[in-house]
């Protein structure tokens, strides 16, 4: 582009303090990843978090709080960090580094590799925090959850100020930094106090985004751990089952994506600055359509083919046994399928239900062979689908566990989606990926009381709405029919109803009735032609 | 297969365009001198402001044209022969055409200013003003200080584009209050207090005598006609309004006004010729509206309606309810129906004005004094629906009506604070005085 760099768009003093005393911070996190020996690590954790925390503080006091309350979007397609320029692509690299060795190389962070198998670097600088909250040595995990939270924390305040004429805004962010603090981070560390036998278990993270929620170690540690096991792991079927239909029916998914959600509370803090970034072509919105329903269709196999192994061992004198688990989960999606076919076929185009059908299709084929067929007896060699990470060798529902959890849950959700914010925008996982996202859009769109309402014929086609949407919604596309937006994969952010410059988009949940309503000639125009021509 | 050619690719033509393609299998060519791909005009100054890439004002994405078999040409139009059907353009190619649609938009106003065409003097219409600004403006080094002249919608966009990048900016207005020849004064004067706290030099009943050149031809500074004082600056935005874009047709058999002249059919007083959008002059004004409406909403609807005409429903142009909306920097405007400027209003229209006492957010209800009948309404910084105002403008409802019920209309997003019962109280109170 050649834009001259708008010098006026540079920072203020007081934000390069804010920012070095920010760096200080991550300068302290880097000298201990390179195992600097700190005298006391309580005390300089503390600093270094208070450091990262107080530079995000004054940075964003010093953006927004001197000027007047509005939209504070000045510049985001000239900063070289929010535009895909030199720091963009600095951070991303960083970012994916990070990820990489947090998730397949935790010794360079640390782990392990003290005296006695004690932690050094970076995890034992987390140690004394760890040790505060739940008696244990922090492993990589625990750092991992600490920073995220302390991101989600900070990058909050700022984003709060930045609407802080927006009280849909505000407390939805309270809400996400809330369910972080609480349900992610303090909440399992004191469960563990409480029972250290219970594994992990962050109580919004609900199957499929938690995909390890009902492997044979987690089931079999929630089981034998009496009734309050037994109680948390029922909470996690009715999660997906009873909770989750019946808030997205009330309030559509961003009850979950933009309110409750880690990775939704992370993008929509820390990656506020990369929303814009998603891409709003047609196409992305096709690859969109085929990937996450693709991850979704992967997800459900996985974990049918996983519990369906276990419940099949000899020993299982349980009422619920392999086939008649893999038979009621075929049962229960064949409902869902002709109910869908039957009620809301109408609603969609042909090429939607065919793909629906395929993956329909692909699920039942799969369940079908695995009712007849052991598949544990089938053995496949990981490194060819592991780049030579793993060489083990696992039977196939081994195989399609391991290669979940490191193509989905590693590669994509973390790698790709945390990662590549800088580049891909802040939500390419929600939107590419995450099968949880693609369930509760599934429910959104067929049977949901939310929509974004567009206002009879007030919109320009500016495009800010379409440009500031992370999911990649061409928003405009609606709003410039008088058409209202009612997508599946819209997360209820509501910023593209904040930027709108003629107040054209209302989020609300109202009735089932009208919330579709295309239209040709707009509001505004010959009343008998709006008839004539929308009626047709 | 009949050849419709369309002069403009801004929000009318390729409105007509779309609706044409909808109903019929037509030959569409959309000419254009000033860009590839249709834009929105309106969202040019958030390229400037780094919110958006220009790329991101293009409603369609490229690809959206050759689909729908919709031909772009790039071509300045010269001339145009109306006998032969022909169209001259500029590079001295042709182009038949069997219906010709003429939507050449706007043109910011000059009004023989010295000066006025010096180098770093512009509008703010245009991809090239944008363009010229960024060359210009592009930074608060380059362009030390800005004088804009004219105090209207696209001034207080250019003043609010020029703040964006830390250029200090004296506005020069003609009135005596901002834009108070459509606004009444109570919302006038609150606009004029906002700007001023976004630290811009307003200057009110200010006209511009001069724009002064240094050596090299380029703008040096302005001067003022009621002082003489001599402001220094580097850009001057010229945004006292615009006029139709039609000195192309001049000697041409077509006829024109200020604009284009045309009927309730927006057909001209040739056979085949149209015009919709800015440059299109009603030959009697529709009910309040002004003979030339050079606004969004109003270019789309005559192409939603010429296209009716063009493919066999020969239709009138009968736009509904007045409505209309834009921002003030950080304060939204909406309105619906019929509400003038003291200066503009007749005997009968009696205005309810609120003010919410942070100085952000007003209302101005319009109604007749006698009927009590709800004439409009304008509203500052809270959101309306615009389908609930149109079906009370039809309905006729009276003003107490729509006071009582305002909540049923307000659009503003979940959780926002409601000031409906401020609102009333304040209505019942005003009732009780008068």
């Amino acid at each position: 582009m050649s834009l001259a760099k708008p010098d006026a768009l540079g920072i203020t003093t007081k934000q390069k303090v804010a920012l070095a005393v920010g760096i200080v911070g991550l300068f302290i996190l880097t000298l201990a990843l390179f195992n600097t020996n700190f005298p006391n690590e309580g005390l300089s954790l503390t600093a270094a978090l208070g450091l990262i925390a107080i530079g995000v503080i004054m940075y964003s006091r010093e953006a927004y709080l001197t000027k007047l309350e509005g939209i504070k979007n000045d510049g985001q397609w000239f900063k070289s960090v929010s535009s895909r320029g030199f720091w963009g692509w600095v951070l991303g690299v960083i970012l994916t580094t990070f990820y990489v060795v947090l998730y397949f190389y935790p010794k360079y962070l640390g782990l392990g590799q003290g005296v006695d198998g004690s932690n050094n670097g970076l995890i034992a600088l987390f140690d004394p925090l760890s040790q505060l909250l739940s008696g244990r040595n922090a492993s990589q995990w625990f750092v991992y959850g600490t920073l995220y939270t302390v991101a989600i924390l900070a990058f909050g305040y700022k984003f709060i100020l930045k609407y802080r004429h927006n009280r849909y805004q505000q407390i939805r962010t309270v809400s996400v930094m809330f369910f972080q603090l609480g349900f992610a981070f303090l909440i399992p560390e004191f469960m563990y106090v409480m029972n250290n036998d219970l594994p992990y278990y962050d109580l919004k993270s609900v199957w499929p985004l938690n995909y390890y929620l009902f492997d044979e170690w987690s089931v079999n540690a929630f089981l034998s751990n009496g009734t309050i096991g037994l109680a948390l792991i029922i909470f996690g079927i009715l999660s997906i089952f009873v909770i989750t239909p019946i808030l997205t029916y009330k309030f559509g998914k961003r009850w979950y994506c933009s309110w409750v959600c880690g990775c939704g509370g992370l993008a929509e803090t820390a990656g506020d600055s990369f929303r814009h970034l998603s891409s709003k072509k047609l196409s992305a919105w096709k690859l969109e359509r085929w990937l996450i329903h693709t991850v979704l269709v992967f997800a459900v196999v996985m974990t049918v083919a996983m519990v369906s192994t276990y419940l099949g061992y000899d020993k299982n004198d349980f009422w619920l046994t392999k086939k008649i688990f893999i038979l009621l989960s075929g049962i229960f999606l064949t409902m869902v399928y002709i109910l869908v076919m039957i009620f809301k076929r109408n609603s969609f185009p042909r090429k939607t239900i065919i793909s629906a059908s395929i993956c329909f299709g692909v699920v039942i084929a799969f369940f079908t062979t695995m009712y007849f067929v052991d598949i544990s007896q089938i053995r496949i060699n990981a490194k060819y689908f592991s780049f030579g990470l793993n060489e083990n060798t696992y039977s196939l529902n081994g195989a399609l566990r391991t290669f979940y959890g490191f193509g989905i849950g590693s590669i994509f959700s973390g790698v790709i989606g945390t990662g590549f914010y800088p580049i891909l925008g802040s939500r390419a996982w929600c939107r590419f990926g995450c099968p949880m996202a693609a369930i509760l859009g599934f429910q959104q769109r067929l049977f949901s009381k939310f929509r974004i309402t567009t206002n009879g014929g007030q919109c320009i086609s500016c495009g800010n709405c379409s440009n500031s949407c992370e999911m990649g919604i061409d928003v405009r596309h609606y709003a410039q029919k008088g058409e209202n937006i009612v997508r599946s994969s819209c997360v209820g952010c509501g910023i593209c109803s904040a930027v709108c410059p003629r107040g054209v988009l209302k989020l609300e949940n109202d009735s089932m009735k009208g919330r579709i309503n295309p239209t040709e000639i707009l509001l505004g125009n010959d009343v008998d032609l709006m008839e004539l021509v929308n009626q047709k | 297969m009949e050849h419709i050619v369309i002069i403009g690719n801004g929000i009318s033509g390729v409105t007509a365009a779309r609706h044409i393609r909808k109903l019929s299998d037509k030959t569409i060519t959309i000419v254009s001198a000033e860009t590839d791909y249709f834009f929105s005009r309106t969202a040019l100054m958030y390229v400037y402001m780094g919110h958006m890439k220009f790329e991101h004002t293009q409603p369609y994405e490229n690809w959206f044209w050759e689909k729908n078999r919709i031909d772009l040409k790039k071509g300045y139009v010269k001339t145009i022969e109306t006998k032969s059907k022909t169209l001259h353009f500029a590079d001295g190619d042709t182009l038949q055409y069997d219906k010709l649609i003429i939507a050449t938009g706007s043109k910011p106003n000059k009004f023989g200013w010295p000066g006025q065409d010096l180098d770093g003097v512009m509008g703010m219409y245009h991809k090239q003003d944008l363009d010229n600004l960024e060359k210009h403006a592009p930074s608060n080094d380059v362009c030390k200080h800005a004088v804009i002249v004219g105090g209207g919608l696209i001034g207080i966009e250019l003043a609010e584009m020029l703040n964006s990048r830390s250029i200090p900016v004296t506005f020069l207005v003609r009135e005596d209050s901002f834009w108070n020849g459509v606004l009444p004064s109570g919302e006038s004067e609150m606009i004029n207090r906002h700007i001023k706290k976004h630290h811009i030099d307003l200057r009110l009943s200010t006209n511009l005598r001069e724009i002064k050149a240094d050596e090299n031809g380029k703008v040096k500074s302005v001067i003022i006609e009621e002082t003489g004082e001599e402001i220094p600056c580097n850009v001057v935005g010229l945004t006292a309004g615009v006029s139709p874009n039609i000195d192309f047709l001049k000697g041409s058999d077509i006829e024109v006004g200020r604009g284009v002249k045309v009927n309730r059919f927006l057909e001209t007083n040739i056979k085949d010729v149209y015009a919709i959008g800015d440059c299109a002059e009603q030959r009697e004004a529709i009910g309040n509206r002004r003979p030339i409406e050079a606004v969004w909403y109003t270019g789309r609807m005559m192409g939603e309606t010429l296209a009716q005409t063009i493919c066999g429903n020969r239709i009138e142009y009968k736009p509904g309810h007045w409505f209309n909306s834009a921002k003030f920097m950080d304060i939204e405007y909406q309105t619906y129906g019929w509400v003038f400027s003291e200066r503009n209003k007749q005997d009968y229209e009696q205005h309810f004005h609120w003010k919410h006492k942070d100085d952000t957010k007003c209302i101005t209800v319009a109604y007749h004094k006698d009927t009590n009948k709800f004439l409009g309404i304008n509203t500052f910084g809270i959101r309306m629906r615009h389908e609930v105002f149109d079906r009370w403008l039809t309905e006729e409802r009276d003003v107490d009506y729509v006071m009582k019920n305002l909540q049923e209309a307000n659009f503003d997003p979940e959780f926002y604070s409601h000031y409906e019962a401020e609102i009333l109280s304040a209505y019942n109170n005003t009732l009780q005085t008068t």
